[in-house]
Protein backbone atom coordinates (compact mmCIF):
# COMPACT_ATOMS: atom_id res chain seq x y z
CA UNK A 1 0.00 0.00 0.00
CA UNK A 2 2.98 2.31 0.38
CA UNK A 3 3.84 4.35 -2.65
CA UNK A 4 7.25 4.81 -4.16
CA UNK A 5 10.00 6.83 -2.56
CA UNK A 6 10.84 8.86 -5.60
CA UNK A 7 12.01 12.28 -4.48
CA UNK A 8 11.96 14.25 -7.70
CA UNK A 9 8.96 15.09 -9.80
CA UNK A 10 9.38 13.47 -13.19
CA UNK A 11 8.70 16.79 -14.82
CA UNK A 12 9.11 15.69 -18.38
CA UNK A 13 6.78 12.75 -17.97
CA UNK A 14 4.13 14.74 -16.15
CA UNK A 15 4.31 17.51 -18.69
CA UNK A 16 3.97 14.93 -21.43
CA UNK A 17 0.95 13.44 -19.72
CA UNK A 18 -0.54 16.87 -19.15
CA UNK A 19 -0.08 17.67 -22.79
CA UNK A 20 -2.22 14.69 -23.66
CA UNK A 21 -5.14 16.19 -21.79
CA UNK A 22 -6.54 18.05 -24.72
CA UNK A 23 -9.92 19.54 -25.48
CA UNK A 24 -11.65 22.60 -24.18
CA UNK A 25 -10.06 22.58 -20.74
CA UNK A 26 -10.88 25.99 -19.42
CA UNK A 27 -9.12 25.64 -16.08
CA UNK A 28 -5.57 25.12 -17.33
CA UNK A 29 -3.81 27.45 -14.88
CA UNK A 30 -5.76 25.88 -12.08
CA UNK A 31 -4.49 22.48 -13.13
CA UNK A 32 -0.90 23.63 -13.08
CA UNK A 33 -1.25 25.25 -9.68
CA UNK A 34 -2.04 21.90 -8.10
CA UNK A 35 0.49 19.79 -9.93
CA UNK A 36 3.31 19.84 -7.40
CA UNK A 37 1.11 19.25 -4.37
CA UNK A 38 -0.61 16.39 -6.14
CA UNK A 39 2.68 14.80 -7.06
CA UNK A 40 4.06 15.01 -3.53
CA UNK A 41 0.87 13.53 -2.13
CA UNK A 42 0.75 10.60 -4.53
CA UNK A 43 4.50 10.03 -4.67
CA UNK A 44 5.45 10.46 -1.03
CA UNK A 45 2.47 10.56 1.28
CA UNK A 46 -0.71 8.73 0.36
CA UNK A 47 -1.08 5.11 1.40
CA UNK A 48 -3.13 4.08 -1.60
CA UNK A 49 -2.30 2.35 -4.84
CA UNK A 50 -4.21 1.12 -7.89
CA UNK A 51 -4.59 -2.20 -6.09
CA UNK A 52 -6.10 -0.70 -2.94
CA UNK A 53 -8.57 1.85 -4.26
CA UNK A 54 -11.39 -0.08 -2.60
CA UNK A 55 -9.59 -1.02 0.63
CA UNK A 56 -11.47 0.38 3.59
CA UNK A 57 -8.27 1.34 5.40
CA UNK A 58 -6.73 3.28 2.51
CA UNK A 59 -5.85 6.93 2.72
CA UNK A 60 -8.29 9.22 0.96
CA UNK A 61 -7.35 12.06 -1.34
CA UNK A 62 -10.28 14.39 -1.91
CA UNK A 63 -10.07 16.93 -4.71
CA UNK A 64 -12.56 19.45 -3.40
CA UNK A 65 -11.34 22.05 -5.87
CA UNK A 66 -12.65 20.03 -8.77
CA UNK A 67 -11.66 22.65 -11.30
CA UNK A 68 -8.65 22.00 -13.44
CA UNK A 69 -8.33 18.27 -12.93
CA UNK A 70 -5.82 17.86 -15.77
CA UNK A 71 -2.96 17.65 -13.29
CA UNK A 72 -4.96 15.22 -11.17
CA UNK A 73 -5.59 12.99 -14.16
CA UNK A 74 -1.96 13.20 -15.20
CA UNK A 75 -0.78 12.15 -11.73
CA UNK A 76 -3.35 9.33 -11.60
CA UNK A 77 -2.06 8.12 -14.96
CA UNK A 78 1.56 8.43 -13.87
CA UNK A 79 0.80 6.30 -10.82
CA UNK A 80 -1.12 3.70 -12.74
CA UNK A 81 -4.64 4.39 -11.50
CA UNK A 82 -5.91 5.07 -15.01
CA UNK A 83 -4.55 4.26 -18.46
CA UNK A 84 -2.58 7.04 -20.09
CA UNK A 85 -4.78 6.68 -23.15
CA UNK A 86 -7.72 8.10 -21.22
CA UNK A 87 -5.97 11.45 -21.18
CA UNK A 88 -6.37 11.89 -24.91
CA UNK A 89 -10.12 12.44 -24.88
CA UNK A 90 -10.91 14.86 -22.08
CA UNK A 91 -14.65 15.45 -21.89
CA UNK A 92 -15.20 13.51 -25.08
CA UNK A 93 -18.44 11.75 -25.79
CA UNK A 94 -17.22 8.44 -24.39
CA UNK A 95 -14.56 9.78 -22.06
CA UNK A 96 -14.40 8.91 -18.38
CA UNK A 97 -12.49 12.12 -17.74
CA UNK A 98 -14.39 15.39 -17.65
CA UNK A 99 -13.63 18.95 -16.72
CA UNK A 100 -14.67 17.93 -13.24
CA UNK A 101 -13.94 14.40 -12.01
CA UNK A 102 -16.59 11.76 -11.33
CA UNK A 103 -15.74 9.09 -8.74
CA UNK A 104 -18.04 6.60 -10.39
CA UNK A 105 -16.15 6.87 -13.67
CA UNK A 106 -12.52 7.16 -12.56
CA UNK A 107 -10.74 4.54 -10.44
CA UNK A 108 -9.05 6.08 -7.44
CA UNK A 109 -11.14 9.24 -7.45
CA UNK A 110 -12.79 9.52 -4.05
CA UNK A 111 -15.48 12.09 -4.79
CA UNK A 112 -17.18 13.63 -7.76
CA UNK A 113 -16.47 17.34 -7.47
CA UNK A 114 -16.68 20.58 -9.39
CA UNK A 115 -19.21 22.61 -7.47
CA UNK A 116 -16.99 24.21 -4.86
CA UNK A 117 -17.27 23.66 -1.15
CA UNK A 118 -18.16 19.98 -0.90
CA UNK A 119 -14.93 18.07 -0.36
CA UNK A 120 -14.12 19.04 3.19
CA UNK A 121 -17.51 18.06 4.58
CA UNK A 122 -17.40 14.74 2.76
CA UNK A 123 -13.91 14.05 4.06
CA UNK A 124 -14.96 14.83 7.62
CA UNK A 125 -17.77 12.32 7.19
CA UNK A 126 -15.40 9.73 5.77
CA UNK A 127 -13.04 9.98 8.73
CA UNK A 128 -15.88 9.89 11.23
CA UNK A 129 -17.27 6.85 9.45
CA UNK A 130 -13.91 5.10 9.60
CA UNK A 131 -13.50 6.05 13.24
CA UNK A 132 -16.91 4.56 14.01
CA UNK A 133 -15.66 1.33 12.51
CA UNK A 134 -12.49 1.35 14.60
CA UNK A 135 -10.22 2.51 11.80
CA UNK A 136 -8.06 5.29 13.14
CA UNK A 137 -5.03 5.08 10.89
CA UNK A 138 -6.42 6.06 7.48
CA UNK A 139 -5.87 9.71 6.68
CA UNK A 140 -7.73 12.12 4.47
CA UNK A 141 -6.09 14.89 2.46
CA UNK A 142 -8.39 17.52 0.97
CA UNK A 143 -7.21 19.89 -1.73
CA UNK A 144 -8.97 23.25 -1.83
CA UNK A 145 -8.42 26.57 -3.55
CA UNK A 146 -8.15 29.87 -1.77
CA UNK A 147 -11.16 31.20 -3.69
CA UNK A 148 -13.08 28.08 -2.80
CA UNK A 149 -12.85 29.10 0.83
CA UNK A 150 -15.41 31.78 0.01
CA UNK A 151 -18.00 29.00 0.12
CA UNK A 152 -19.65 29.01 3.53
CA UNK A 153 -19.97 25.23 3.54
CA UNK A 154 -16.20 25.01 4.00
CA UNK A 155 -16.42 26.98 7.19
CA UNK A 156 -19.06 24.65 8.56
CA UNK A 157 -16.61 21.81 8.02
CA UNK A 158 -13.57 23.70 9.29
CA UNK A 159 -15.32 24.55 12.55
CA UNK A 160 -16.68 21.08 13.15
CA UNK A 161 -13.44 19.30 12.24
CA UNK A 162 -11.62 21.43 14.76
CA UNK A 163 -14.15 20.60 17.45
CA UNK A 164 -13.92 16.87 16.78
CA UNK A 165 -10.12 16.84 16.86
CA UNK A 166 -9.72 14.97 13.60
CA UNK A 167 -5.96 14.57 13.66
CA UNK A 168 -5.99 12.45 10.51
CA UNK A 169 -7.51 15.24 8.45
CA UNK A 170 -5.24 17.51 6.44
CA UNK A 171 -6.42 20.29 4.17
CA UNK A 172 -4.15 21.74 1.54
CA UNK A 173 -5.17 25.17 0.30
CA UNK A 174 -3.64 26.25 -2.98
CA UNK A 175 -3.15 29.97 -2.45
CA UNK A 176 -2.77 31.64 -5.80
CA UNK A 177 -4.73 34.66 -4.60
CA UNK A 178 -7.76 33.85 -6.68
CA UNK A 179 -10.33 34.88 -4.09
CA UNK A 180 -11.99 38.06 -5.28
CA UNK A 181 -11.70 39.83 -1.96
CA UNK A 182 -8.61 38.06 -0.66
CA UNK A 183 -8.13 36.87 2.88
CA UNK A 184 -7.22 38.97 5.84
CA UNK A 185 -5.95 37.72 9.16
CA UNK A 186 -7.43 40.73 10.90
CA UNK A 187 -6.15 44.00 12.20
CA UNK A 188 -3.01 42.47 13.63
CA UNK A 189 -1.93 41.14 10.26
CA UNK A 190 -2.35 43.88 7.64
CA UNK A 191 -3.02 42.80 4.08
CA UNK A 192 -0.32 45.14 2.82
CA UNK A 193 2.43 43.45 4.74
CA UNK A 194 5.18 42.13 2.57
CA UNK A 195 7.25 40.66 5.33
CA UNK A 196 6.71 37.19 6.72
CA UNK A 197 3.64 37.04 8.92
CA UNK A 198 3.70 34.92 12.05
CA UNK A 199 1.20 32.10 12.35
CA UNK A 200 -0.28 30.99 15.63
CA UNK A 201 1.02 27.48 15.14
CA UNK A 202 4.54 28.59 14.38
CA UNK A 203 6.23 29.14 11.06
CA UNK A 204 5.68 32.05 8.75
CA UNK A 205 3.47 32.96 5.88
CA UNK A 206 5.11 34.70 3.00
CA UNK A 207 2.03 36.78 2.35
CA UNK A 208 -0.71 38.34 4.41
CA UNK A 209 -3.20 36.47 2.23
CA UNK A 210 -1.80 33.12 3.29
CA UNK A 211 -1.77 34.27 6.89
CA UNK A 212 -5.40 35.19 6.54
CA UNK A 213 -6.24 31.77 5.16
CA UNK A 214 -4.35 30.03 7.93
CA UNK A 215 -6.11 32.15 10.53
CA UNK A 216 -9.48 30.82 9.36
CA UNK A 217 -8.31 27.37 10.35
CA UNK A 218 -6.28 28.06 13.46
CA UNK A 219 -9.09 29.98 15.10
CA UNK A 220 -11.07 26.74 14.85
CA UNK A 221 -8.41 24.59 16.48
CA UNK A 222 -6.39 23.51 13.45
CA UNK A 223 -2.65 23.65 13.15
CA UNK A 224 -1.40 25.53 10.11
CA UNK A 225 1.73 25.95 8.08
CA UNK A 226 2.47 27.89 4.93
CA UNK A 227 4.81 26.54 2.28
CA UNK A 228 6.06 27.25 -1.19
CA UNK A 229 3.59 25.30 -3.31
CA UNK A 230 6.30 24.49 -5.87
CA UNK A 231 8.88 23.16 -3.40
CA UNK A 232 8.38 19.44 -2.98
CA UNK A 233 10.43 19.07 0.16
CA UNK A 234 8.68 22.04 1.74
CA UNK A 235 5.28 20.62 0.84
CA UNK A 236 6.16 17.28 2.38
CA UNK A 237 7.57 18.93 5.47
CA UNK A 238 4.40 20.96 5.82
CA UNK A 239 2.25 17.86 5.53
CA UNK A 240 4.41 16.09 8.11
CA UNK A 241 3.80 18.78 10.70
CA UNK A 242 0.32 17.57 11.51
CA UNK A 243 -0.43 16.68 15.12
CA UNK A 244 -2.30 13.58 16.23
CA UNK A 245 -5.22 15.32 17.89
CA UNK A 246 -5.91 18.31 15.66
CA UNK A 247 -6.68 18.75 11.99
CA UNK A 248 -3.96 20.39 9.98
CA UNK A 249 -3.85 22.78 7.06
CA UNK A 250 -1.02 23.41 4.64
CA UNK A 251 -1.34 26.68 2.76
CA UNK A 252 0.59 26.17 -0.46
CA UNK A 253 1.51 29.47 -2.02
CA UNK A 254 1.56 29.58 -5.80
CA UNK A 255 2.54 32.63 -7.75
CA UNK A 256 0.54 32.00 -10.91
CA UNK A 257 -3.09 32.96 -10.64
CA UNK A 258 -5.42 30.22 -11.77
CA UNK B 1 -44.55 10.42 14.62
CA UNK B 2 -41.45 12.20 15.88
CA UNK B 3 -41.54 10.15 19.08
CA UNK B 4 -41.77 6.91 17.12
CA UNK B 5 -38.84 8.02 15.03
CA UNK B 6 -36.78 8.74 18.12
CA UNK B 7 -37.67 5.40 19.74
CA UNK B 8 -37.01 3.39 16.60
CA UNK B 9 -33.78 5.15 15.75
CA UNK B 10 -32.51 4.66 19.28
CA UNK B 11 -33.21 0.93 18.94
CA UNK B 12 -31.61 0.77 15.50
CA UNK B 13 -28.44 2.40 16.76
CA UNK B 14 -28.21 -0.30 19.41
CA UNK B 15 -29.04 -3.18 17.09
CA UNK B 16 -27.31 -2.24 13.84
CA UNK B 17 -23.63 -1.21 13.99
CA UNK B 18 -23.93 0.05 10.44
CA UNK B 19 -26.45 2.72 11.42
CA UNK B 20 -25.42 6.26 12.29
CA UNK B 21 -27.40 9.38 13.11
CA UNK B 22 -26.46 12.85 11.92
CA UNK B 23 -28.20 15.86 13.42
CA UNK B 24 -27.99 19.62 13.16
CA UNK B 25 -29.16 20.40 16.69
CA UNK B 26 -32.83 19.64 15.96
CA UNK B 27 -34.03 16.78 18.22
CA UNK B 28 -30.52 16.38 19.65
CA UNK B 29 -31.77 16.46 23.23
CA UNK B 30 -33.94 13.43 22.50
CA UNK B 31 -30.87 11.43 21.53
CA UNK B 32 -28.70 12.29 24.51
CA UNK B 33 -28.66 8.77 25.90
CA UNK B 34 -28.08 7.26 22.47
CA UNK B 35 -25.17 9.64 21.94
CA UNK B 36 -23.71 8.56 25.25
CA UNK B 37 -23.90 4.90 24.25
CA UNK B 38 -22.75 5.38 20.66
CA UNK B 39 -20.63 8.52 20.59
CA UNK B 40 -19.03 7.62 17.27
CA UNK B 41 -22.37 7.05 15.54
CA UNK B 42 -24.52 9.86 16.91
CA UNK B 43 -23.13 13.05 15.44
CA UNK B 44 -24.58 16.47 16.10
CA UNK B 45 -22.75 18.89 13.83
CA UNK B 46 -24.49 21.96 15.21
CA UNK B 47 -26.55 24.31 13.09
CA UNK B 48 -24.67 23.37 9.93
CA UNK B 49 -27.11 21.73 7.56
CA UNK B 50 -24.81 21.69 4.55
CA UNK B 51 -22.23 19.88 6.63
CA UNK B 52 -24.90 17.56 8.02
CA UNK B 53 -25.51 16.15 4.55
CA UNK B 54 -21.83 16.23 3.63
CA UNK B 55 -20.96 14.21 6.72
CA UNK B 56 -23.74 11.78 5.88
CA UNK B 57 -22.29 11.38 2.40
CA UNK B 58 -18.87 10.70 3.86
CA UNK B 59 -20.26 8.15 6.31
CA UNK B 60 -22.06 6.39 3.49
CA UNK B 61 -18.87 6.33 1.44
CA UNK B 62 -17.30 4.24 4.22
CA UNK B 63 -20.19 1.79 4.27
CA UNK B 64 -22.27 3.16 7.12
CA UNK B 65 -25.98 3.80 6.83
CA UNK B 66 -26.63 7.40 7.88
CA UNK B 67 -29.97 8.58 9.22
CA UNK B 68 -30.16 12.35 8.85
CA UNK B 69 -32.78 14.40 10.61
CA UNK B 70 -34.01 17.97 10.85
CA UNK B 71 -36.92 20.17 9.88
CA UNK B 72 -37.80 19.70 6.23
CA UNK B 73 -37.00 23.28 5.38
CA UNK B 74 -33.43 22.85 6.65
CA UNK B 75 -32.89 19.21 5.77
CA UNK B 76 -34.14 19.45 2.19
CA UNK B 77 -34.67 23.03 1.07
CA UNK B 78 -31.50 24.46 2.55
CA UNK B 79 -29.24 21.50 1.87
CA UNK B 80 -30.63 20.62 -1.55
CA UNK B 81 -27.32 20.91 -3.37
CA UNK B 82 -25.63 18.71 -0.81
CA UNK B 83 -28.36 16.09 -1.26
CA UNK B 84 -27.86 16.33 -5.00
CA UNK B 85 -24.06 16.16 -4.94
CA UNK B 86 -22.89 14.70 -1.63
CA UNK B 87 -25.34 11.80 -1.83
CA UNK B 88 -26.83 11.40 -5.29
CA UNK B 89 -23.78 12.27 -7.36
CA UNK B 90 -21.48 10.24 -5.15
CA UNK B 91 -23.69 7.24 -5.76
CA UNK B 92 -24.50 6.65 -2.11
CA UNK B 93 -27.72 6.65 -0.15
CA UNK B 94 -28.96 7.82 3.22
CA UNK B 95 -32.22 7.93 5.11
CA UNK B 96 -33.35 11.52 5.45
CA UNK B 97 -36.06 11.99 8.08
CA UNK B 98 -37.85 15.30 8.26
CA UNK B 99 -40.36 16.86 10.55
CA UNK B 100 -42.31 20.05 10.04
CA UNK B 101 -43.09 19.69 6.36
CA UNK B 102 -45.62 21.93 4.64
CA UNK B 103 -47.36 24.03 7.29
CA UNK B 104 -46.80 21.88 10.39
CA UNK B 105 -44.81 24.79 11.74
CA UNK B 106 -47.32 27.41 10.64
CA UNK B 107 -46.98 29.46 13.81
CA UNK B 108 -43.30 29.89 12.98
CA UNK B 109 -44.08 31.41 9.60
CA UNK B 110 -42.89 30.84 6.07
CA UNK B 111 -39.24 30.35 7.02
CA UNK B 112 -40.23 27.12 8.73
CA UNK B 113 -42.61 25.83 6.06
CA UNK B 114 -41.60 23.36 3.38
CA UNK B 115 -44.33 22.40 0.96
CA UNK B 116 -41.87 21.79 -1.89
CA UNK B 117 -39.66 19.11 -0.37
CA UNK B 118 -41.11 16.09 -2.13
CA UNK B 119 -41.09 17.94 -5.45
CA UNK B 120 -37.37 18.58 -4.97
CA UNK B 121 -36.73 14.85 -4.66
CA UNK B 122 -38.42 14.42 -8.02
CA UNK B 123 -35.54 16.39 -9.52
CA UNK B 124 -33.04 13.82 -8.25
CA UNK B 125 -32.42 10.12 -8.83
CA UNK B 126 -34.70 7.35 -7.75
CA UNK B 127 -35.44 8.32 -4.18
CA UNK B 128 -38.03 6.40 -2.24
CA UNK B 129 -40.35 8.82 -0.47
CA UNK B 130 -42.46 7.74 2.49
CA UNK B 131 -45.15 10.01 3.88
CA UNK B 132 -46.70 8.12 6.78
CA UNK B 133 -50.18 9.13 7.80
CA UNK B 134 -50.09 7.73 11.31
CA UNK B 135 -47.44 7.18 13.98
CA UNK B 136 -47.93 3.42 13.81
CA UNK B 137 -46.67 3.44 10.23
CA UNK B 138 -43.34 5.03 11.10
CA UNK B 139 -41.33 2.24 12.70
CA UNK B 140 -41.81 -0.27 9.90
CA UNK B 141 -40.94 2.24 7.21
CA UNK B 142 -37.85 3.43 9.08
CA UNK B 143 -36.55 -0.05 9.83
CA UNK B 144 -36.96 -1.13 6.22
CA UNK B 145 -35.23 2.01 5.01
CA UNK B 146 -32.26 1.68 7.33
CA UNK B 147 -31.89 -1.97 6.39
CA UNK B 148 -31.22 -1.07 2.77
CA UNK B 149 -28.68 1.03 0.93
CA UNK B 150 -30.90 3.13 -1.27
CA UNK B 151 -31.75 6.82 -0.84
CA UNK B 152 -34.92 7.25 1.20
CA UNK B 153 -36.84 10.30 2.37
CA UNK B 154 -39.17 9.78 5.33
CA UNK B 155 -41.48 12.74 5.83
CA UNK B 156 -42.98 12.86 9.31
CA UNK B 157 -45.83 15.14 10.27
CA UNK B 158 -47.79 16.38 13.21
CA UNK B 159 -50.92 15.73 11.14
CA UNK B 160 -52.24 12.19 11.47
CA UNK B 161 -55.07 10.04 10.23
CA UNK B 162 -57.52 8.31 12.56
CA UNK B 163 -56.12 4.88 11.76
CA UNK B 164 -52.82 3.41 10.60
CA UNK B 165 -52.42 1.49 7.38
CA UNK B 166 -48.95 0.02 7.39
CA UNK B 167 -47.95 -1.96 4.37
CA UNK B 168 -45.55 -2.09 1.50
CA UNK B 169 -46.64 1.12 -0.17
CA UNK B 170 -49.09 -0.35 -2.63
CA UNK B 171 -52.36 1.52 -2.79
CA UNK B 172 -54.81 0.29 -0.17
CA UNK B 173 -58.50 0.65 -1.02
CA UNK B 174 -60.47 2.14 1.85
CA UNK B 175 -63.71 2.60 0.00
CA UNK B 176 -64.62 1.09 -3.36
CA UNK B 177 -66.90 2.80 -5.83
CA UNK B 178 -68.82 1.21 -8.64
CA UNK B 179 -67.05 -0.04 -11.75
CA UNK B 180 -65.32 2.84 -13.49
CA UNK B 181 -65.76 5.20 -10.56
CA UNK B 182 -63.06 7.87 -10.17
CA UNK B 183 -60.09 7.15 -7.94
CA UNK B 184 -59.40 9.56 -5.10
CA UNK B 185 -55.88 8.84 -3.94
CA UNK B 186 -54.94 10.20 -0.51
CA UNK B 187 -51.27 10.41 0.41
CA UNK B 188 -50.14 10.28 4.02
CA UNK B 189 -52.04 12.33 6.58
CA UNK B 190 -54.68 13.55 4.14
CA UNK B 191 -56.67 10.33 4.36
CA UNK B 192 -59.10 11.09 7.19
CA UNK B 193 -60.13 14.38 5.62
CA UNK B 194 -60.42 12.71 2.22
CA UNK B 195 -62.68 9.98 3.54
CA UNK B 196 -64.89 12.58 5.18
CA UNK B 197 -64.91 14.74 2.08
CA UNK B 198 -66.00 11.90 -0.22
CA UNK B 199 -68.69 10.43 2.01
CA UNK B 200 -71.65 9.46 -0.15
CA UNK B 201 -69.77 9.98 -3.44
CA UNK B 202 -69.39 7.20 -5.94
CA UNK B 203 -65.62 7.13 -5.87
CA UNK B 204 -62.90 4.69 -4.95
CA UNK B 205 -60.75 6.03 -2.13
CA UNK B 206 -57.20 4.72 -2.07
CA UNK B 207 -54.35 5.41 0.33
CA UNK B 208 -50.59 5.24 0.14
CA UNK B 209 -47.79 6.28 2.44
CA UNK B 210 -45.27 5.84 -0.35
CA UNK B 211 -45.70 8.30 -3.20
CA UNK B 212 -42.27 7.36 -4.62
CA UNK B 213 -42.19 5.05 -6.29
CA UNK B 214 -45.89 5.54 -6.84
CA UNK B 215 -47.81 2.30 -7.16
CA UNK B 216 -48.35 2.63 -10.89
CA UNK B 217 -50.03 -0.77 -11.21
CA UNK B 218 -52.46 0.21 -8.48
CA UNK B 219 -53.24 3.50 -10.18
CA UNK B 220 -53.88 1.70 -13.47
CA UNK B 221 -56.09 -0.87 -11.79
CA UNK B 222 -58.15 1.56 -9.74
CA UNK B 223 -58.36 4.64 -11.91
CA UNK B 224 -61.75 5.02 -13.46
CA UNK B 225 -62.52 7.90 -15.73
CA UNK B 226 -60.76 10.29 -13.44
CA UNK B 227 -58.13 10.53 -10.73
CA UNK B 228 -58.06 12.97 -7.83
CA UNK B 229 -54.75 13.30 -6.04
CA UNK B 230 -54.79 14.60 -2.48
CA UNK B 231 -51.28 15.30 -1.22
CA UNK B 232 -50.09 17.06 1.92
CA UNK B 233 -47.36 18.96 0.08
CA UNK B 234 -47.18 21.04 -3.08
CA UNK B 235 -50.25 20.51 -5.27
CA UNK B 236 -49.44 18.56 -8.41
CA UNK B 237 -46.28 16.96 -7.09
CA UNK B 238 -47.40 13.48 -8.18
CA UNK B 239 -49.22 14.53 -11.33
CA UNK B 240 -46.36 13.40 -13.54
CA UNK B 241 -46.22 10.02 -11.80
CA UNK B 242 -49.94 9.51 -12.37
CA UNK B 243 -49.50 10.64 -15.95
CA UNK B 244 -46.79 8.04 -16.48
CA UNK B 245 -48.93 5.34 -14.91
CA UNK B 246 -51.84 6.20 -17.21
CA UNK B 247 -49.81 7.22 -20.24
CA UNK B 248 -51.97 5.19 -22.61
CA UNK B 249 -55.26 5.54 -20.72
CA UNK B 250 -57.51 8.54 -21.32
CA UNK B 251 -58.16 10.17 -17.98
CA UNK B 252 -58.90 13.40 -16.18
CA UNK B 253 -56.74 14.47 -13.25
CA UNK B 254 -57.30 16.88 -10.38
CA UNK B 255 -54.26 17.45 -8.20
CA UNK B 256 -54.96 18.89 -4.76
CA UNK B 257 -52.36 19.91 -2.23
CA UNK B 258 -50.64 22.94 -0.80
CA UNK B 259 -50.81 25.95 -3.07
CA UNK B 260 -47.67 27.82 -4.08
CA UNK B 261 -48.67 31.17 -2.70
CA UNK B 262 -46.92 32.44 0.40
CA UNK B 263 -49.99 33.27 2.45
CA UNK B 264 -47.97 35.39 4.87
CA UNK B 265 -50.16 34.13 7.69
CA UNK B 266 -49.41 32.32 10.91
CA UNK B 267 -52.23 30.44 12.65
CA UNK B 268 -52.56 26.71 13.19
CA UNK B 269 -52.02 23.82 10.76
CA UNK B 270 -55.80 23.41 10.73
CA UNK B 271 -56.13 27.02 9.61
CA UNK B 272 -53.68 26.42 6.78
CA UNK B 273 -55.43 23.22 5.76
CA UNK B 274 -58.61 25.24 5.42
CA UNK B 275 -56.90 28.07 3.55
CA UNK B 276 -55.38 25.62 1.10
CA UNK B 277 -58.67 23.76 0.71
CA UNK B 278 -57.32 20.60 2.27
CA UNK B 279 -59.84 20.29 5.09
CA UNK B 280 -62.82 18.00 4.50
CA UNK B 281 -65.11 20.82 3.42
CA UNK B 282 -62.57 22.28 1.02
CA UNK B 283 -61.75 18.90 -0.48
CA UNK B 284 -65.42 18.15 -0.98
CA UNK B 285 -65.94 21.42 -2.78
CA UNK B 286 -63.01 20.83 -5.12
CA UNK B 287 -63.77 17.18 -5.80
CA UNK B 288 -67.46 17.79 -6.36
CA UNK B 289 -66.76 20.62 -8.77
CA UNK B 290 -64.27 18.49 -10.68
CA UNK B 291 -66.42 15.37 -10.94
CA UNK B 292 -69.59 17.32 -11.59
Amino acid sequence: MTTSTTTARPTDRLERLLSRVTGDEKHGPSAHSTLDVLWVLYDRVLRVSPDTVDALDRDRFVLSKGHGPAAYYAVLAAKGFIPEEWLDDLAGRDSRLGHHPDRVLVPGVEIGSGSLGHGLGLAVGMLLGLRAQGLLTPRAYVLLGDAELDEGSNHEAIAYAGLTGLGNLTAIVIDNRSATHGWSAGATMPLSAGAPVPLSAGGHARSANSAGIAARFTVNGWTAVTVDGRDHDAIQAGLDRRQPDRPHVVVAEINTKG
Amino acid sequence: MRERFIETTTDLLADDPRSALVLADISAASFTSAARRHPDRVLNVGIREQLMIGVAGGLALTGLRPIVHSYATFLVDRAYEQIKLDLDHQGVGAVLVSIGGSYDGSAAGRTHMSPGDVALFDTLGDWTVHVPGHPDEVAGLLRAAVGGDEPVYLRLSTQTNDAAYPGDGRIRVLRRGTAGAPLVLAVGPTLTATLAATAGMDVTVGYTHTPRPLDAAGVRELAGSAVVLVEPYLAGTSSAAVGRALRDVPHRLLALGVERTDLRRYGSPADHARWHGLDAAGLRRSISAFLG
